[in-house]
């Protein structure tokens, strides 16, 4: 019995500490696993007119209709042409299914989380510090590891509503 | 029920039955009332009162299973004694009252709470109603008989019965109580209880078991004989023995009808591990009862049917992406076009069906108005009658969802505002009784639900003179039509208006119903004659799933009119176009002048086209007022799945929804209503 409960706890954990990673020029962030449910190449996106710049229309994905945004346009970076790396991460965040456009998806990491630090506290902090809730270290490097529920359900969608 | 909870599906069907029957049995009762005595329907009543008492107890609601047992004792009593003197409001009241408090605990049970409710007082009111009954004919006990005649009730539970037997047939049977069990004569009686359901004209030795203790005795050491007659099978019949509690052992032959005692089939059975599970043997029971009541028709969840529906969409889709192909442009295929021909056949007749599916007729909806109506005009001291026509036209199961609120909020209205008191109309020299009337037909791809009164009418002053103070007035009065001038009081805004409300009344929360409906892509229009009542007319598609659209293209985009919309599509002609000083473009069509909506313009899409002359202009109509979309080109007609856009993207003035192309590729459909206005 406790080998089996023991399985079930490795079961459970397979998803833990694991980041798949994407960049933005020259950052990499990284988003918890458990959220992304695939990666697809650019599709043709629909417009859709009174929307925020950022959310770039919607996407067929077989069948069932997703909203896609623009990560670069979402945290205020300069608006870059889609290319052969651009992907499309899908993710399922508390039941709502989006499409986040990046330029490249990187891989998929373990971080511990006492490898994740907080982001430093600017007073006068860029714009995307507000998405992102830790700093991984991976060797050398840094990873920013987003806040999803931040880059679903920031202020900036009610404001949306009020558009509409 | 998100929680997986092995009860879940069972309690899932508990709150559908409970509440099917529960509509069923408002609906009988107010019947009755109306017709002023229970004669044709009390069986049914009783069977419901059982069916629910059954399946609270099963399910542990104690305080419901109480609740249907108090008033199945009523109608118990009526049935029996067939008492003159019956007060059929006030039993309709108990009724209602029983029936609002089930509702209410069915309503937590659904929503994951815990049934707290407590049937004291509600049954209390029964027993008191039960005994003034009583009180009307003393003669009569309480005592149970169950030599009754249940004719009616296995008529309705025997429909499906398998053994197809010409007539009853008549069963013997002896049966032997585990040794110390205890109380058997109280066995027996909850047996022939029981057996009561499923068979008729039953007779039992010893007799008296229920006064006589010493039965208990008899019964134990020579068994209890039963005979009965019904139309089971030998199978049914069995298995009920079976399930009994306690049970032994028992002999069940089958008697030939003329009482000629020659036994055609014995059996006996012993039972060595009878099933001490109550509760499972109760569920047993009734689903047999369940299943065999509703052999034509399945019950299917909804969510289900959803994806069933979302599937053919697909199929259709799937089916032009390949019928269609841009591939095949310009290639001789007859064989290919042939069986493309026969696909599509299929594919729509597969759609056809999964609409016909989904569709439901509004009986149901509508006879919740009665219900509404009776308690309005108690509490209101007006006299009112609800006529409903057209009660079997069917619409989409969603559409259902959404019109019900609406459909009792305009009833409400009628009743308060509308209809006057009793007083008023007679020196009105109107019938005393007001009328309402709810009709629902088909008008070509559209529902048409009328709710007419024949009370006071809207006062259109008061009416004009809000509006003005609203600032939603510009033109000249006089210039305005009555409809126009009704269609005010669905302004947000009127609602809150105490004065109008006062003088004309339907001002409270119109701008919800209007909402409402134009939710699920209908129109609302108001006529109104002073002095002689109000016509709200309501005008709701059949479905929201499918509907034909027209594409276009604007630049790259892709846009779905639905073709109901569409008036007629051409290319402008200079002189036709007018502006105004505003540089508002105008097409003048027919002598009338219509606005032009420049599509590009109002979605900003980039496109080459923007010379009037150059794209095609579609016009469309939405609430009586045509619009001229400026578009790139026609693509061409389509069937399409209307899909809702996510939720993340909220709701976009001027977009209904979206649907799938042949391609694959996304078009936005237009909501022609929203451009319009």
């Amino acid at each position: 019995m406790s080998e089996i409960a023991e399985n079930v706890l490795d079961e459970e954990d397979t998803q833990k500490d694991k980041f798949l990673t994407f960049s933005l020029g020259t950052e990499v962030y990284g988003i918890e696993i458990k959220f992304v449910t695939e990666i697809i190449g650019m599709q043709s996106v629909t417009e859709i007119p009174d929307l925020p710049e950022y959310v770039q229309g919607i996407i067929n994905l077989r069948g069932k209709i997703i909203p896609v945004i623009d990560v670069r346009l979402r945290f205020k970076k300069v608006y870059r042409e889609y290319n052969d790396r651009t992907c499309i991460v899908v993710v399922d965040i508390k039941n709502v299914t989006l499409g986040l456009i990046v330029d490249a998806v990187e891989e998929v990491l373990i971080i511990a989380a006492q490898e994740i630090v907080l982001p430093p506290q600017f007073d006068n902090g860029s714009y995307h510090q507000r998405f992102i809730k830790g700093i991984g270290k991976v060797g050398k490097d840094v990873k920013l590891i987003l806040d999803s529920d931040r880059l679903l359900n920031d202020n900036e969608v009610s404001s949306l509503e009020k558009i509409c | 029920m998100a929680n997986n909870d092995s009860k879940a599906p069972m309690l899932d069907l508990f709150v559908f039955e409970t509440n099917q029957l529960l509509e069923q049995l408002e609906r009988l009762i107010l019947d009755s009332e109306k017709s002023g005595g229970l004669e044709v329907v009390i069986n049914e009543v009783f069977r419901i009162m059982h069916t629910l008492k059954g399946s609270a107890a099963m399910m542990m609601f104690n305080d419901i299973s109480s609740v249907a047992h108090s008033l199945e004792d009523v109608f118990f009593y009526i049935r029996e004694t067939k008492p003159q003197s019956v007060d059929y409001s006030e039993l309709t009241d108990l009724v209602l009252n029983a029936v609002d408090f089930i509702k209410g605990e069915v309503a937590k049970v659904e929503n994951g709470a815990d049934a707290t409710g407590d049937s004291y007082v509600v049954c209390e009111k029964s027993r008191e109603f039960l005994s003034s009954l009583k009180e009307g004919h003393p003669k009569l006990t309480d005592t149970t008989n169950f030599d009754i005649d249940d004719s009616t009730i296995h008529s309705l539970t025997d429909v499906s019965d398998t053994s197809k037997g010409e007539g009853e047939i008549r069963y013997e049977a002896r049966i032997f109580f585990d040794e110390d069990c205890g109380m058997e004569n109280i066995r027996a009686f909850t047996l022939i209880h029981e057996l009561s359901e499923l068979a008729e004209n039953i007779v039992h030795s010893p007799m008296d078991i229920l006064e006589n203790d010493a039965t208990s005795e008899v019964i134990k050491n020579e068994g209890f004989q039963i005979t009965f007659s019904t139309q089971k099978s030998l199978e049914i019949v069995q298995e009920f023995f079976c399930n009994t509690m306690f049970l032994k052992e028992f002999n069940l032959n089958v008697v030939a009808d003329d009482s000629v005692k020659k036994a055609q089939q014995k059996k006996v059975i012993v039972l060595d591990d009878p099933i001490p599970d109550e509760p499972v043997n109760a569920a047993g029971k009734e689903m047999e009862q369940q299943t065999e009541g509703a052999q034509s028709f399945i019950s299917v969840n909804v969510s289900k049917m959803d994806i069933l529906m979302d599937l053919v969409g697909e199929l259709v889709i799937a089916e032009a992406m390949v019928t269609q192909n841009p591939e095949l442009q310009g290639l001789r295929l007859d064989k290919f076009y042939k069986s493309a021909r026969q696909l599509r056949k299929i594919t729509s007749e597969l759609q056809d069906t999964v609409m016909s599916i989904r569709m439901v007729p509004l009986s149901a909806t509508f006879h919740k108005m009665n219900r509404i109506v009776r308690d309005m005009v108690r509490k209101l001291d007006k006299e009112a009658q609800l006529e409903i026509i057209g009660e079997q036209t069917e619409v989409d199961k969603n559409i259902i969802e959404s019109i019900s609120d609406p459909l009792m909020h305009l009833i409400r209205n009628a009743v308060d505002h509308g209809i006057e008191p009793a007083q008023e109309r007679i020196t009105q020299g109107k019938p005393k009784v007001g009328k309402i009337r709810l009709e629902a037909k088909s008008a070509g791809g559209d529902v048409l639900i009328t709710i007419q009164d024949d009370g006071g009418g809207l006062n259109k002053e008061k009416i004009l003179k809000k509006a003005w103070e609203r600032g939603l007035i510009e033109k000249e009065e006089t210039s305005l039509s009555d409809n126009q001038i009704y269609s005010f009081i669905l302004q947000p805004g009127f609602s809150t208006n105490d004065t109008v409300t006062e003088f004309s009344g339907r001002g409270v929360g119109m701008d919800v119903v209007a909402k409402n409906i134009e939710k699920i892509g209908g129109t609302i229009s108001v006529d109104s004659i002073v002095g002689e009542g109000t016509t709200m007319s309501i005008r709701i598609p059949l479905t929201l799933a499918i509907i034909d659209g027209m594409n276009i293209k604007v630049g790259n985009s892709i846009y779905t009119i639905p073709i109901i919309a569409i008036k007629e599509s051409f290319r402008l002609k200079e002189q036709n176009l007018i502006k105004d000083t505003n540089n508002n473009e105008m097409i003048m069509i027919r002598g009338e002048c219509h606005p032009v909506l420049r599509l590009y313009e109002r979605f900003q899409v980039k496109t080459e086209v923007k010379d009037l002359r150059e794209g095609i202009m579609v016009m469309v109509e939405a609430d009586g007022k045509g619009i001229c979309l400026f578009a790139d080109s026609l693509i061409g007609q389509q069937q399409v799945v209307v899909k809702a856009l996510p939720s993340y993207i909220k709701k976009t003035k001027g977009i209904a929804g979206c649907t799938l192309l042949g391609d694959g590729g996304v078009s936005l459909i237009l909501d022609v209503a929203a451009l319009n206005s």
